[in-house]
C-alpha cells in the first residue's frame, strides 16, 4: 500500500475546528508537545513504514524551498 | 466618496390612524425596512396578509454591506418576481481562488448542478438590493410601508402587542397580532423585549473598502480582470500578516476586506491617508482609483434565546449575527423570511396552532447554529489563536498548494447553501429507499421543465400552498382548510430533460409533499391519501389523529 494523497477525512472543518481545540489551555510549548505526540501515535497506528518513509518525504519535501 | 449610486430618500406620510388618534390592530407589523423585513413583507403580503412596516429611516442601508447573494436566496426572491432582475444586474461568479503569500494555493468552483433557474451566487450591493425591494413593497396589494416611524415601546398581552412610535409628528400608539422585529444585529426591539442575544465576539477588524478603477487603467493586477472570481490573500505581500478578500460587484465597484487585527484604531483606520497607500500596496502605482465607501468593523457570532418571545418573531440579524466570511448573514435572513410567511399565514388564519410559530424557532434556530458554525470555523482558519494553531494553519496552506488532501482544510469561508433541516418535527420521516438528496427538510432542487408547452422551472410551479408533486396518479388531499394540490409530472408538467426524475428519485408512483416554502415535508413510494393526510397534519402541527 502507498500514501493516501487524496482527501480522506470525513467532515473535515469539523475534524480541523476538533485539532485546534484539543490545543486550548496549552502554552505555546505544550501545543508543540502535543502536535509531536500526535504524530508519533499517528505513525504507530500505520505502522507501515513504506507509507510512513513516503509521508516523511513529502512534509520534507513540501517545506524545502523550491531547488529550481 | 459613492459616485456610482444616489441614496433615495422617500417621503414620510402621516398615517390615517396617527391623524384620527383611533387605535387599529394590524395583523402583522414589520419593524425595520432592511432586505429581511422588505422580503417578509413581500412574501407575507403575496400571499394573502396585509402587512405594515415601520423603519426610523427615510432610505437604503448607507454604505458597503451584503454583498454576495447565494441561489437558494435568489429562488425566495424569484417567486416574489425579483430574481431575474437582480441576476442580470448583479455579478455572477463560479470560481474562488486562495493564496498565501505570493502563491496560489488552491482554486475552488463552486460548480453549480446545471439546469437550474438561479445561479450558484450573485454579487450586489445591498442598498440596489433594498431600493428594488421598496419599489416592489410600493406596488404590492397589501404593504403599508412607513418611514421615519421609530418604535420606542412595546408591550405584549396574550393575543396583541401595543407599539409606540415616534413620527415627525409625535407619538402614537398601534397594535398587532404580530411582530417581526427585522431591525438588525443592534435590534432595539430584542433590548425593549430583554431577549437574550449570546456568543462569540472577535478580537479582530476589518476595514472594508468600495474601490472604483479609473477607466482605461493599465496594467492592472491579478484578480481585477474582466471575469469575476472571488480572490482570497493569507498573508500577502502586500499586507504582510493578514488577510484579503476581494469581490466585484455591480456599476464596476471592486469591494476589498481587509483584516487589520486587534490592535488597529478603527477611527485612524478609516482616514484616507490610511487606506489609500493599503490599496495601492495591492493595485500597484499606476492603477489610479477612486474611493466610493470606507468602513471598519468587527463581528461577533451570536444568536437570540428564542426566536418567538410571545407575540414577537425575530428574524435576519436581529436574530442572528455571523462572520462575514461565507455570506451567511443576509443569506440565512432572508431564509428566515421563507420559513416564517406560510406558518404565520396559517395560525393568522386559524388554520393552524400556534406550536406551528414554535417550528419556526426549532427549524432556523438549527439553522442559524449551523451558520454559526461554519463562520467561527472559518474565522478560526483565518484568524488562528495560539501559536500552533497559526503553524497549523500555515501548513495546510502550504501543502494544498500540490497536496489535494489538504486542500479540504482550507478554510477562507464556506459559501452560504440552505441548512436542510433534518431533524425537524414537521417531517414526516422516510419509510423507503431514496436515492439523491431530496430527504424530509430539504429545500427542493429546481429541474428545467415543461408546462402547456411552455418551458419552465420546478420551482415556479411550488410555494404557494402544499403541494403533491407526484410521479404517478394521485388525487388531493385535505386536512382542514388545507388542500395539497397535485402536480404531477407527465400530466401537469412534462419533465423534459429527464432531470426531475433524477434528481428525485422519482421511479413511478414515486410521491412527494411539499411545503409553501418549497421544502420536502415526506415521500412515498406509491399514493395513499391516509398518509399523505397524516404527513399534511403533521406539517402543520395538527394533530388529525391518522
Amino acid at each position: 500500500m502507498s500514501l493516501l494523497r487524496h482527501p480522506n477525512i470525513d467532515q473535515p472543518d469539523l475534524f480541523y475546528a476538533e485539532l485546534i481545540a484539543a490545543q486550548r489551555d496549552l502554552s505555546d510549548e505544550q501545543a508543540d508537545m502535543m502536535l509531536s505526540k500526535l504524530v508519533l501515535i499517528l505513525c504507530n497506528h500505520i505502522g507501515d513504514r513504506a507509507v510512513l518513509s513516503e509521508a516523511i518525504a513529502l512534509a520534507r519535501s513540501n517545506t524545502l524551498p523550491a531547488s529550481d | 466618496m459613492l459616485q456610482t449610486y444616489t441614496y433615495p430618500e422617500y417621503a414620510y406620510r402621516a398615517s390615517a390612524e396617527q391623524r384620527s388618534g383611533k387605535l387599529k390592530c394590524h395583523p402583522v407589523v414589520i419593524i425595520g425596512a432592511g432586505p429581511i423585513g422588505l422580503t417578509q413583507a413581500l412574501d407575507l403580503a403575496s400571499r394573502g396578509v396585509p402587512v405594515v412596516v415601520l423603519d426610523d429611516n427615510c432610505t437604503v442601508s448607507i454604505g458597503s454591506r451584503a454583498v454576495c447573494y447565494a441561489k437558494r436566496t435568489l429562488e425566495v426572491w424569484d417567486r416574489l418576481g425579483l430574481a431575474e432582475e437582480f441576476v442580470a444586474k448583479g455579478v455572477q461568479w463560479e470560481i474562488g481562488k486562495v493564496f498565501f503569500r505570493d502563491q496560489l494555493t488552491y482554486t475552488f468552483n463552486l460548480l453549480p448542478e446545471a439546469e437550474h433557474k438561479m445561479p450558484a451566487m450573485i454579487n450586489y450591493q445591498q442598498y440596489h438590493i433594498e431600493e428594488r425591494l421598496v419599489q416592489a413593497c410600493e406596488q404590492a396589494n397589501g404593504v403599508d410601508l412607513r418611514w421615519k416611524h421609530k418604535v420606542l415601546a412595546l408591550e405584549q398581552s396574550s393575543d396583541c402587542a401595543t407599539l409606540t412610535v415616534e413620527t415627525p409628528d409625535g407619538l402614537f400608539k398601534l397594535q398587532a397580532q404580530w411582530v417581526i422585529a427585522a431591525d438588525g444585529a443592534h435590534s432595539d426591539t430584542r433590548r425593549l423585549i430583554g431577549a437574550d442575544f449570546s456568543g462569540q465576539f472577535f478580537q479582530d477588524r476589518f476595514l472594508i473598502a468600495d474601490v472604483v478603477l479609473k477607466e482605461g487603467s493599465l496594467g492592472l493586477p491579478p484578480g481585477f480582470g474582466s471575469r469575476a472570481e472571488r480572490w482570497f490573500w493569507f498573508d500577502p505581500p502586500f499586507h504582510r500578516g493578514q488577510s484579503v478578500l476581494l469581490h466585484k460587484q455591480a456599476d464596476g465597484v471592486w469591494r476589498i476586506d481587509f483584516q487589520l487585527g486587534w490592535d488597529a484604531d478603527p477611527n485612524e483606520e478609516k482616514k484616507p491617508e490610511r487606506v489609500i497607500p493599503r490599496i495601492q500596496a495591492m493595485l500597484g502605482p499606476q492603477v489610479e482609483f477612486e474611493l466610493e465607501w470606507v468602513s471598519v468593523y468587527q463581528f461577533a457570532c451570536r444568536r437570540i434565546d428564542h426566536f418567538r418571545h410571545g407575540r414577537v418573531l425575530f428574524a435576519g440579524d436581529a436574530a442572528h449575527q455571523v462572520s462575514p466570511f461565507g455570506a451567511r448573514g443576509a443569506n440565512t435572513g432572508v431564509q428566515d423570511t421563507d420559513n416564517l410567511g406560510w406558518k404565520l399565514k396559517a395560525v393568522i388564519e386559524g388554520q393552524a396552532p400556534l406550536a406551528l410559530l414554535d417550528t419556526y424557532h426549532e427549524e432556523r434556530a438549527w439553522a442559524a447554529d449551523d451558520n454559526i458554525g461554519h463562520s467561527t470555523r472559518a474565522t478560526d482558519f483565518i484568524t488562528p489563536k495560539s501559536r500552533a494553531a497559526l503553524r497549523l494553519r500555515n501548513a495546510v496552506l502550504e501543502l494544498a498548494r500540490s497536496e489535494p488532501l489538504a486542500r479540504p482544510l482550507v478554510n477562507s469561508g464556506r459559501l452560504s447553501t440552505p441548512t436542510p433541516y433534518v431533524h425537524s418535527s414537521l417531517n414526516t420521516p422516510d419509510s423507503a429507499l431514496f436515492a439523491g438528496s431530496m430527504c424530509p427538510g430539504t429545500a427542493c432542487v429546481d429541474a428545467p421543465i415543461e408546462r402547456a408547452g411552455q418551458p419552465g422551472w420546478l420551482l415556479e410551479q411550488l410555494g404557494r400552498g402544499f403541494v403533491l408533486l407526484s410521479f404517478g396518479p394521485a388525487a388531493p388531499v385535505q386536512v382542514g382548510g388545507h388542500v395539497a394540490q397535485v402536480l404531477q409530472v407527465g400530466r401537469d408538467v412534462i419533465d423534459s430533460k429527464g432531470l426531475l426524475q433524477q434528481r428525485y428519485d422519482g421511479q413511478p408512483g414515486t410521491l412527494y409533499l411539499i411545503r409553501p416554502d418549497q421544502h420536502v415535508a415526506a415521500r412515498w413510494r406509491q399514493f395513499d391519501p391516509e398518509q399523505v393526510q397524516a404527513a399534511l397534519g403533521r406539517a402543520l402541527k395538527l394533530h388529525t389523529g391518522a
